[in-house]
C-alpha cells in the first residue's frame, strides 16, 4: 500500500428516519479543518431512502462532494447493508481519512468496516489534528480518553489507509451554513450481496421521552442526587426556562428513574458543550466530568465544599441548591424583564 | 446449543488514580475484575443454558493472571474455559485482538458468540464487531434481550431513541449491555469446585491465524503518547448566604455576556 494513493477526508453522514443527524454536520466542520491542512477535499457519504434531496445541505455545511446512495434497502440502518455500500465507496475512492459519529450506528458500522478494510480505527476521539513531523511530512493524530476518562491517549495509524476515527456527538463544532455553496453531488447505485444478509428488522419502538436533544442546548441546568426528586427538578426547570435552556442530569438520577436516559450527561450518556452549564447537587465523578467539562462556563452549586465538581467549575457556590436555585430563577426573571 | 462468551480481565477503572507527580496511572492496589458488560454476556449465556440447554465456553486473551476471571466464570456456571496466552499476542490493538479471538473461535464449534459491548479500560467497543467480520458472521450490538424462535434468534437492540427487534438467521455475534443482564453471584460450591477445574491454555500455534497479523506487528494503530487529562485551573469558590451567592452568579453571567 502506498499512502500517497489515498486522498481526501470522508465523512459518514448519518441519518435517522430521513433526518441528517447533527453529528454529521459537526464532523464536516472538523473534516474541513483537516482537509484544508493538507490541501484535500471533504467528501460526505449519505445513505438512505428518499434522502437525495438533502445532499445540498451537506455541501452548505462544508462538503466539496457528496456521494449519495438512495434506495429502499438503506431506509433503516442495518449492519451488513450499510457495510457493503460504504465499503465499496471507500474502496472505489481511496480516502485518506474517514470519520464517523460515535453513535450506536457509527460504533456498529465503523469497526465492521475497519476489519473488512484491514485498517485501524480510533474510538471516541476528542481531538483530531494534522501534525507536522520532524521530517516535514504530515501525520494524522487522534486523541481519545481511555480507562474511564482517567487517561488520554494520542493514537496514530502510520501504515494503513484509510485512517479512521469515531467522534462523539457534541464534541466538534459545526460551521455556519453557507447557502448556495457549490459542490458536486454524485449518485452511487448499490449492489447487494444478499447471501451475506442474515439480519432482518422486525420492529422499531421509539422510546419517546419527547424531550429535546440536550447536546443542542446553549444552556443546561443539570441536576444530581442532591436534587432529590421530581419536585427538585421542577425548580431546575424554572431556572432553565428563564435562561432559555434545558434540564439535564447525572446518571444517579437516571438510574433512580427520576430522569430519562436521554437527559444523562457523561461517559455513558451524552457529551455536551453548552455556553453555560449549571451543575446542581452533582458531585463531579470523572464519568460525569467527561461529558461536560468542555462547556463554555460552568457554575457548580454543591453543599460539600470539597466536591470534585468544583475542580472544573469556573464559579463554585458552596450552599444549598434548594434555596439558591429558586432565588436565582426569580432574580434572573427580574433581570431579563429590565 | 454451543455458546462462546468472550470475557476480558480489566482494572476496576472506578478505583484508578493518577500519580500527580509522574502523571501515570497508579495500578497498584487496583483490583482486576471481569469486565462488567462481559459478565452480563455470561449471564445471558447461562440463562439460555437454563432455558434451552447449552454448553457455555468462556474465552479470554490475556496474561496468565487472567486465569482468575475464568475461574470466576466457572463458579457462575460456565462449562469450559480457554485462556489464549502467548507473547505473540502482546501489544494488540482491537484489530489484532479481534483477529486472535476469531482465530481461536474458528477452530471451535458454536451456535452463538457473545461479547460485551465495551471493555472499561480500552473503552473502544470495537472488538465484538471486528471479530464478527473476521468470522464472516452477522452481528447485533447493544443487545438487551435475546431468545430463540425455531432456528432463528430474536434480539432486542437499544439505540439512542429507539428499541429495535431484529431476527437473526444462523450463528452470530451479539454484544451486550451489562445493565440488561444483572449477573448472578458465584455459588459457594461453584467457587470450591472452580479451582480444581481445568483451564485450557492455548498459544498462537494452537489457533487458526496468520502470525503476521497478531500482536503489535498486526496492529495498524499505535499509541503515540498517553498522558493524564489536563486539569483546568479551578475557578473561584464562594461560600456565603444564598442571596449573596445569587448576586455573584448574576454578576458573573453578565460579565461573560451569557445574559
Ligand atoms: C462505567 C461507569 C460509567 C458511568 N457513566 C456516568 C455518566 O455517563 N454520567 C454520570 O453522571 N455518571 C456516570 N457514572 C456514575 C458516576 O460514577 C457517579 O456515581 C454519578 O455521576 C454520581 O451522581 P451524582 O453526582 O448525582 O450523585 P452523588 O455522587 O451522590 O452526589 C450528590 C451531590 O449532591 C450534593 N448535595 C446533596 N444535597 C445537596 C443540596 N441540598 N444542595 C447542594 N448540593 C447537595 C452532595 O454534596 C453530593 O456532592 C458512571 C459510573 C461508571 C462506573
Ligand atoms: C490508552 C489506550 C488507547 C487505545 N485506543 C485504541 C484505539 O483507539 N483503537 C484500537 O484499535 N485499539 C486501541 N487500544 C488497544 C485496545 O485497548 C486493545 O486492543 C484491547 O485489547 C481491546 O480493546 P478494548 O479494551 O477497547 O475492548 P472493547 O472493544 O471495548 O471490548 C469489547 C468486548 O470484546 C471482548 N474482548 C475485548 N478484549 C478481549 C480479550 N482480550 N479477551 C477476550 N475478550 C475480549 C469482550 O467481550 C469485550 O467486552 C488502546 C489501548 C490503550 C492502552
Amino acid at each position: 500500500m502506498d499512502s500517497k494513493d489515498y486522498k481526501n477526508v470522508f465523512v459518514f453522514a448519518e441519518q435517522r428516519e430521513g433526518k441528517i443527524q447533527p453529528v454529521a454536520f459537526e464532523l464536516l466542520g472538523k473534516a474541513r479543518d483537516l482537509a484544508d491542512a493538507s490541501g484535500e477535499k471533504v467528501v460526505a457519504m449519505l445513505l438512505g431512502c428518499g434522502i437525495s434531496g438533502q445532499a445540498h445541505r451537506l455541501v452548505e455545511m462544508g462538503a466539496d462532494e457528496v456521494i449519495v446512495a438512495d434506495c429502499p434497502e438503506l431506509e433503516n440502518y442495518l449492519t451488513e447493508e450499510y457495510t457493503q455500500v460504504v465499503y465499496k465507496m471507500i474502496v472505489d475512492n481511496r480516502p485518506n481519512i474517514v470519520l464517523y459519529g460515535a453513535t450506536t450506528i457509527g460504533r456498529d458500522l465503523a469497526p465492521r468496516l475497519a476489519a473488512r478494510l484491514k485498517t485501524g480505527l480510533t474510538a471516541d476521539c476528542t481531538k483530531l489534528e494534522i501534525a507536522e513531523k520532524e521530517d516535514g511530512s504530515k501525520e494524522f493524530r487522534m486523541t481519545r480518553p481511555a480507562f474511564g476518562g482517567n487517561l488520554m491517549a494520542t493514537i496514530i495509524c502510520p501504515n494503513n489507509r484509510p485512517q479512521m476515527s469515531t467522534v462523539r456527538p457534541g464534541v466538534m463544532r459545526k460551521l455556519t451554513p453557507e447557502p448556495g455553496r457549490k459542490g458536486e453531488i454524485r449518485t452511487f447505485v448499490p449492489e447487494f450481496d444478499r447471501a451475506k444478509i442474515k439480519v432482518k428488522l422486525l420492529e422499531t419502538e421509539r422510546k419517546g421521552c419527547g424531550c429535546k436533544d440536550i447536546s443542542e442546548a446553549k444552556v443546561l441546568v443539570s441536576g444530581g442526587r442532591g436534587v432529590h426528586d421530581k419536585a427538585g427538578f421542577d425548580k431546575l426547570q424554572c431556572l432553565a426556562d428563564v435562561l432559555g435552556g434545558q434540564v439535564s442530569s447525572s446518571r444517579a438520577m437516571v438510574d433512580s428513574g427520576i430522569m430519562p436516559q436521554a437527559c444523562q450527561v457523561g461517559q455513558t450518556g451524552k457529551t455536551v458543550r453548552p455556553d453555560l452549564y449549571v451543575a446542581c447537587g452533582i458531585s463531579g465523578a470523572i464519568q460525569h466530568l467527561a461529558g461536560m467539562e468542555e462547556s463554555g462556563y460552568i457554575v457548580a452549586i454543591n453543599k460539600d465544599k470539597f466536591a470534585p465538581i468544583f475542580s472544573v467549575a469556573d464559579l463554585g457556590i458552596v450552599g444549598d441548591l434548594h434555596k439558591i436555585v429558586p432565588l436565582l430563577a426569580e432574580r434572573l426573571k427580574k433581570e431579563m424583564a429590565e | 446449543m454451543k455458546i462462546i462468551v468472550c470475557i476480558k480481565q480489566v482494572p476496576d477503572t472506578t478505583e484508578i488514580k493518577i500519580d500527580p507527580v509522574k502523571g501515570t496511572l497508579i495500578r497498584e492496589g487496583v483490583p482486576s475484575i471481569m469486565n462488567p458488560d462481559d459478565k452480563g454476556g455470561l449471564e445471558l449465556a447461562l440463562r439460555m443454558k437454563e432455558q434451552y440447554g447449552a454448553e457455555v465456553t468462556v474465552i479470554t486473551m490475556g496474561p496468565p493472571q487472567a486465569d482468575l476471571i475464568l475461574r470466576e466464570a466457572f463458579a457462575m456456571g460456565a462449562d469450559r474455559a480457554i485462556l489464549l496466552t502467548d507473547r505473540k499476542f502482546a501489544g494488540a490493538d482491537t484489530l489484532a485482538t479481534s483477529y486472535a479471538l476469531a482465530g481461536a473461535i474458528r477452530t471451535m464449534e458454536y451456535d452463538l458468540i457473545i461479547a460485551g459491548r465495551q471493555a472499561i479500560d480500552g473503552d473502544t467497543a470495537q472488538v465484538g464487531p471486528e471479530m464478527a467480520e473476521h468470522l464472516g458472521l452477522p452481528q447485533v450490538s447493544y443487545v438487551t434481550d435475546a431468545r430463540k424462535e425455531g432456528d432463528k434468534l430474536i434480539v432486542r437492540k437499544e439505540s439512542e431513541e429507539s428499541v429495535q427487534t431484529l431476527e437473526v438467521e444462523g450463528p452470530c455475534v451479539l454484544t451486550v449491555l451489562a445493565s440488561a443482564f444483572p449477573a448472578r453471584y458465584m455459588s459457594v460450591a461453584g467457587i470450591m469446585e472452580a479451582y480444581g477445574r481445568e483451564v485450557e491454555l492455548w498459544s498462537a500455534d494452537r489457533i487458526d491465524v496468520d502470525e503476521g497479523r497478531l500482536g503489535l506487528k498486526g496492529s495498524p494503530t499505535k499509541v503515540f503518547q498517553s498522558f493524564p487529562k489536563a486539569l483546568k485551573a479551578p475557578g473561584e469558590q464562594f461560600e456565603g448566604s444564598a442571596e449573596e451567592a445569587v448576586e455573584l452568579i448574576v454578576r458573573k453571567l453578565k460579565e461573560k455576556h451569557i445574559i
